[in-house]
């Protein structure tokens, strides 16, 4: 925000970081960045060479294929898929990861947004499903999705992510993964519902109820407690996933969304809302998501993702194509807010520059933060690091793992030594390109 | 905004008012259909820590150990140890285990009602729900038995399942309190 004076007609960059970090103004003026790259000897071969002569390709001398009711990507994106974590459907649970690192822009589509799925998929007729909410309110009521369709609906960009999202960075050691692995169990997608406290507001809510327990119409009849606070601040109940009704995954026809909560506690199927005094104690708090600590002890409650960020590209899976300009991309999110402001750093923490977020930032979405960048060809280890607007910071690792702790053995990827990991990821990157995840 | 246009919000509102079903909130459409908590039954299995609505009906111990062989053995091993799913018995130390210690019934639990609402509403794990409010005390009775929480014919009902201590009630830190 600091220099913001004019330049007009001298053809550079304003380096801000070690490393070759550029002021993220060069964004807004590609030309004189490609100008000041070609500058640096390799880049410029690189850019400069020749295009060859234009001829049609096949694809441009006849009509192409039918249109279908229902569009395909291309089959050249064939690669663009989630990564089940068990594919077979043995009697566990099943984790599909959303390809973070092949996707830009805020939105995750539909097809590959995260799933958790305790206990499978289950078949939900729209018509007979119900949702009832009971207990310590003044008449239970009971709704259908008919009835609900004729409510006032809110629409809002909101990330859910996993508690157990980035669990791979408890490791002692840093596992080579990409961002799919490592985060792809978070996704952020436009949200249109119902606003919870109308229907609790109608219901008639008992001063006395302080928690809500929702429950799911599958299997496993999942059910996890939230403070009625929140229930009548920002809750939803979810009807529509990127303006089309949600994915069968992802709770269709009807969720609990809980902006920026952790993703379990977001009710999937959700059939039953029961106000009470006292929280359940259901399994899923009980045990899973109460993350021990190193001396023993374990958190309860660990109600929010709190802010974190990433780099998307480059990343590991990537590799740089020899010295001159990258563009840094990564993703920033926050359970608490927007995200405030996010820093990107090419020498491993030692010096920072400031990434333009793209707007618009919305509170408890996914906020694309970018980054100009040129690359001598030497050694980096990039990394970002964001604040939320209530002046939360992403810790540095040395400070999570000295309250946190981190694994005593290397475990598997797919493996959660612990939940709610939001420190740094740090992409070191040598110099033949080659990118791995390090700790810095 | 103009008189005119608040003395037609305000007749507007009125209106509302003098449609809402008694009873009701004003401000809600008030499509809601009623229905009562006999009704509802079928549905509320859920089970708060200081017992509230657990069932009638009680288990033993060693009822519990002959449904266990049957249905759930297979998952989680004779005796609850050694099988593909959760171990059910004992657990190491949550200090010498570390963040990535396996949390277990006896060294991480805290209130022994989960035990019943989660066998009951999620296991056997391919027929949930499936078993009898007897089966799931017996259940229950068997595996706080193999942990020593209860005597060896000790049973668990409505009354005495709430009472059971877990070692580890007291080892939490509530991580947003503000927020409850």
């Amino acid at each position: 925000m600091s220099a913001k004076k004019k330049r007009s007609t001298v053809p550079d960059v304003e380096v801000v970081a070690g490393n070759g970090l550029l002021h993220r103004r060069a964004l807004l003026r590609s030309g004189i960045v490609f100008a000041g790259a070609m500058t640096t000897g390799a880049a410029g071969a690189l850019t400069a060479a020749a295009a060859e002569p234009l001829t049609d390709d096949p694809w441009s001398k006849g009509p192409g294929a039918i249109t279908p009711v229902l569009q395909q990507r291309s089959h050249f994106e064939d690669k663009v898929v989630r990564t089940l974590s068990n594919p077979t459907g043995k009697p566990a649970t099943q984790h599909a990861r959303a390809p973070l690192h092949l996707l830009e822009g805020t939105v995750t589509p539909n097809p590959l947004h995260f799933t958790i799925l305790h206990t499978g998929i289950p078949d939900i007729d729209p018509d007979q499903h119900r949702l009832v909410i009971h207990g310590m309110v003044r008449q239970p009521l009971e709704f259908t999705l008919d009835t609900l369709m004729r409510y006032p609906m809110v629409t809002r960009m909101h990330f859910v992510e996993c508690g157990g999202n980035s669990a791979p960075l408890f490791s002692k050691e840093p596992l080579q993964a990409t961002v799919q692995a490592l985060h792809g169990l978070s996704s952020c997608a436009e949200w249109t519902g119902v606003p919870l406290s109308i229907l609790l507001d109608e219901a008639g809510v008992d001063p006395k109820a302080k928690w809500l327990v929702a429950e799911g119409a599958d299997a496993a009849a999942i059910d996890r407690s939230t403070p009625l606070k929140k229930g009548m601040d920002d809750a939803m109940i979810a009807l529509y996933q990127n303006g089309e009704r949600l994915m069968p995954g992802n709770g269709y026809p009807m969720r609990l969304l809980l902006p920026g909560w952790e993703g379990n506690m977001n009710t999937k199927f959700v059939r039953r809302i029961q106000l009470t005094d006292q929280p359940a104690m259901s399994y899923y708090e009980e045990r899973n998501y109460s993350p021990l600590l190193p001396d023993g002890k374990a958190y309860r409650f660990y109600f929010i993702n709190e802010v974190k960020s990433f780099i998307t590209q480059p990343s590991f899976g990537y590799a740089l194509k020899g010295p001159g300009y990258y563009h840094i991309s990564g993703i920033a999110y926050s359970g608490t807010g927007r995200v405030e402001k996010v820093l990107v750093s090419a020498d491993g923490g030692k010096s920072w520059g400031e990434a333009a977020l793209q707007g618009p930032v919305n509170p408890k979405a996914y906020t694309r933060f970018r980054m100009p960048w040129r690359w001598d060809g030497q050694p980096v280890i990039l990394q970002s690091r964001a604040w939320d607007e209530a002046g939360n910071a992403q810790p540095l690792r040395a400070d999570f793992i000295a309250l946190r702790g981190q694994s005593k053995t290397v475990p598997n990827v797919l493996g959660f030594p612990n939940n709610h990991y939001n420190s740094l990821t740090s992409w070191g990157i040598d110099s033949k390109g080659e990118i791995k995840h390090v700790y810095a | 905004m103009s008189t005119h246009r608040l003395k037609a919000l305000a007749a507007a509102l009125l209106l509302t008012l003098a449609a809402a079903p008694s009873g009701r909130a004003a401000d809600t459409p008030g499509l809601g259909k009623p229905i009562s908590e006999a009704d509802i039954k079928g549905w509320n299995i859920t089970i708060l820590p200081d017992g509230t609505n657990l069932p009638a009906g009680s288990g033993s111990p060693a009822q519990g150990a002959a449904i266990f062989a049957q249905k759930c053995a297979g998952c989680h091993g004779e005796a609850g140890k050694g099988g593909s799913a959760r171990m059910l018995v004992g657990g190491g130390s949550l200090v010498a285990g570390g963040i990535e210690a396996e949390k277990t019934i006896a060294n991480f639990w805290a209130d022994p009602t989960t035990l019943f609402d989660y066998i009951r509403r999620a296991m056997p794990w391919p027929q949930p729900r499936s078993l009898s409010n007897e089966e799931v005390y017996s259940l229950c009775a068997y595996i706080f038995s193999l942990n020593k929480f209860i005597g060896e014919n000790d049973t668990m009902d409505a009354q005495t399942l709430p009472k059971v201590k877990l070692p580890n009630k007291g080892n939490f830190i509530i991580k947003f309190p503000g927020q409850i």
